[in-house]
């Protein structure tokens, strides 16, 4: 792979990847959020793949390969599972409207671009150029969980989340040592396997997965 | 050495899978109070080592344990004990009066164990990957714990924990990965580029400006998790819907673990980075978590989220002796940790015993119940004694030594606002409490209505025992002072 194509395959995926976070905030229905994780999933094994064909690793395209199943297929497959279930509205709702969503991601977006200009500094590839688009994923991914009144919705910005810090690590370091990656992802998925859980035991107790009635512990 | 380092979260692990393997009966049960004072003598035999030999490792170096992280072993299987045995007893009443199941109950002991041997990885884990998967297992264990009963509230708490728990250990894993990528940039290899003592040994080589980025994460992540304010939300609701075993495990010796972590991290950065700047996240978080838990502690109606908001209290204590960050400061620390370990599982688990008495967790219905219930009475009075620092239990001595290390480190402002703050705090706790224990009925409503519960021999057991240990380490502090010392110059700048 030359040069030239490296950077733009790596810059079209990663873009991706962030390109996907702004459709989760502006999208309407709840399936076609989960089906939009899963992209998501896709983008960020593509990202793995693309750095360890041009780098010579065959390390890091086994680790795609996985990231790729667990992302786009697993994790996904337990949101749809949730979503499936309920037989409430499955629509999006939210606290904020939607063009104030996207000002805030906006927003967001220069602010990891402000605050990791030292990280960026450090090295001139085009890896680590990439990486504030990673740690804009990541606060795309808070926004969501503090806006969205939905158990379902948090579960998928859970998972936002997650991708995010997936992306910096692959462009940052090209992932961290095996055996931990294999810990965070044995942790990631029992996570999202026990907010399913919940998300079920909300919905049996409460009748629905608005976040809205979970209101019985306050001071 | 190894061996017994390797072997140590080996122990809860097995006693887990014997309680998933047999189901939850009287030897299982016991197996885990058994392997719990087996990690703590462990503990024991690691600390004469290091004193004597220096740190150990196994592992190829992956694990190790000096002075500090034997402290936290034995912290880990006291207190561990502590709610294992008081976990028998609990389980045995709502076993009888039909408010759980035998299948409840195994999980309960399953996950009871998993998370002591999750603990004891956090503590003798020498990297930060491995540590902050420790850390996330824990959250994954307790959750279900915490939705333990399974009726609405506890469904509620449980959610709430996960999801602010998940955002908090997520944002300390981003932390983690800049860490790794700074440290890589500098030129260490990929198999130590996580290992602390590596980092601490090239901490001097790492990219500052990056390094900050990277330690604002951690802060941010892991204080979450340590229930520091201003992300404390998940803290009141979770301990006070978890079983009291449970909440006597997250609050004594789990919370610790995340400010472990932050102690760890804090040597890197300020050898990196100069004392500024962790010391600022910290005396922020300290001043807050203080604030926070004062002005809901006066107010409070329910008095197991009283004693949640005591954790954030002393939680946001040690920040602020991490913040001061001088020897004293630091031995303080760790004594604070322990002290409150020790205080605050009884105190969570005489709730569960008061609530099986009383059926009620309003502080207001509780009235007279020193004269009714003598030893509930007893062990709730003298655990919330100790929480508010009264001689002669350790905090007392703790809370002291780190007032007096802020004044002689020049940040007497911030000691000043935090004294005040606690006297409102005392005040608080004395007053909900001397109402619950000697206050008479108020006028006009009905006397408090109690069960028929009376509390078993082995919920006594530790209660008193917890009690006894508070005292003595507040009396003579000379069993263990040698190892606070070491362990405190591990982490004091």
């Amino acid at each position: 792979m030359s040069k030239t194509a490296f950077v733009q395959l790596l810059d079209l995926a990663a873009g991706l990847v962030l390109v996907i976070s702004f459709a989760a905030l502006w999208l309407r229905r709840l399936a076609t959020v989960a089906r939009m994780i899963a992209v998501q999933g896709l983008a960020l094994a593509a990202v793995a793949a693309v750095i360890g064909i041009y780098e010579h690793e065959s390390e890091l395209v086994g680790v795609a390969v996985l990231v790729g199943i667990l992302r786009a297929g697993v994790l996904p497959g337990l949101i749809r599972r949730a979503v499936r279930a309920g037989d409430e509205l499955r629509e999006v709702e939210s606290i904020i409207n939607v063009p104030a969503s996207l000002l805030a991601a906006s927003a967001l977006t220069l602010v990891s671009y402000a605050t990791t200009r030292d990280v960026v500094a450090l090295s001139p590839a085009p890896q680590v150029r990439a990486i504030p688009l990673g740690i804009a994923v990541v606060l795309i991914g808070m926004l969501m969980i503090v806006t969205r009144r939905k158990a379902v919705l948090q579960m998928m910005a859970v998972l936002m989340i997650d991708n995010g810090i997936a992306l910096v690590m692959f462009l940052g370091t090209s992932g961290v040592p095996l055996a931990i990656e294999l810990g965070i992802a044995s942790d990631v998925l029992l996570a999202v396997f026990i907010l399913q859980v919940l998300t079920n035991r909300i919905r049996t107790k409460f009748g629905g997965t608005d976040l809205d009635q979970l209101r019985a512990l306050r001071d | 050495m190894a061996t017994l380092i390797v072997l140590l979260p080996l122990i809860p692990a097995v006693v887990a899978a014997l309680v998933a393997i047999f189901g939850w009966n009287l030897a299982t049960a016991w197996a885990g109070p058994v392997a719990c004072l087996t990690t703590a003598g462990i503990g024991v035999v690691l600390a004469v080592h290091v004193l004597d030999h220096g740190p150990a490792s196994a592992f190829g170096g992956q694990l190790r344990v000096d002075a500090l992280s034997a402290l936290m072993i034995i912290f880990i299987g006291v207190v561990g004990s502590i709610s294992a045995v008081y976990g028998i007893a609990y389980l045995r009443t709502e076993l009888d009066n039909g408010s759980t199941t035998a299948r409840r109950a195994k999980l309960f002991g399953v996950l009871m164990q998993l998370t002591i041997a999750a603990m004891l990885v956090v503590v003798v884990a020498d990297n930060l990957g491995v540590l902050w998967v420790a850390i996330e297992t824990t959250t994954i264990a307790t959750v279900l714990l915490v939705g333990h009963r399974r009726d609405r509230a506890s469904v509620e708490a449980s959610w709430k924990y996960l999801v602010l728990g998940s955002v908090g250990v997520a944002t300390a894993l981003l932390g983690t990965v800049l860490v790794y990528f700074v440290s890589r940039h500098s030129g260490i290899d990929a198999s130590s580029a996580l290992r602390w003592s590596t980092l601490v040994e090239h901490a001097g080589a790492l990219d500052p400006g990056a390094l900050r980025v990277a330690m604002g994460f951690v802060v941010v992540g892991y204080g979450t998790k340590a229930g520091l304010a201003p992300v404390h939300s998940w803290i009141p609701d979770a301990y006070s819907q978890a079983p009291a075993p449970v909440a006597a495990l997250m609050s004594g010796v789990l919370s610790s673990m995340s400010m472990y972590a932050l102690l760890r991290l804090k040597v890197v950065a300020d050898i990196a980075l100069g004392a500024g700047f962790v010391r600022g996240l910290l005396l922020v978080a300290a001043l807050f978590s203080l604030v926070a838990a004062a002005s809901l502690m006066v107010t409070q109606r329910d008095y197991k989220r009283l004693l949640a908001y005591s954790s954030v209290e002393h939680m946001g204590l040690v920040a602020l002796a991490a913040a001061i960050g001088s020897p004293l400061a630091m031995s303080a620390a760790l004594l604070h940790l322990i002290g409150h370990g020790l205080a605050k599982s009884v105190a969570f688990c005489s709730s569960g015993e008061l609530l099986f008495a009383t059926g009620t967790t309003h502080i207001a219905r509780v009235r007279g119940l020193l004269y009714q219930r003598r030893f509930i009475g007893a062990t709730f009075g003298l655990s919330a004694l100790a929480l508010v620092a009264m001689p002669p239990f350790s905090i007392f001595a703790s809370e002291l030594a780190i007032l007096r290390a802020g004044i002689s480190d020049r940040l007497t402002w911030a000691i000043v606002i935090a004294a005040v703050l606690l006297l409102v705090i005392f005040g608080a706790v004395a007053v909900h409490s001397l109402n619950m224990l000697a206050g008479e009925d108020p006028p006009g409503a009905g006397h408090m209505e109690l069960t028929g519960h009376t509390s078993s021999i082995t919920a006594r057991i530790p209660l008193v025992g917890g009690l006894v240990l508070a005292a003595a380490i507040g009396i003579t502090i000379w069993p263990i002072s040698r190892l606070l010392d070491t362990a405190a110059k591990v982490l004091a700048r």
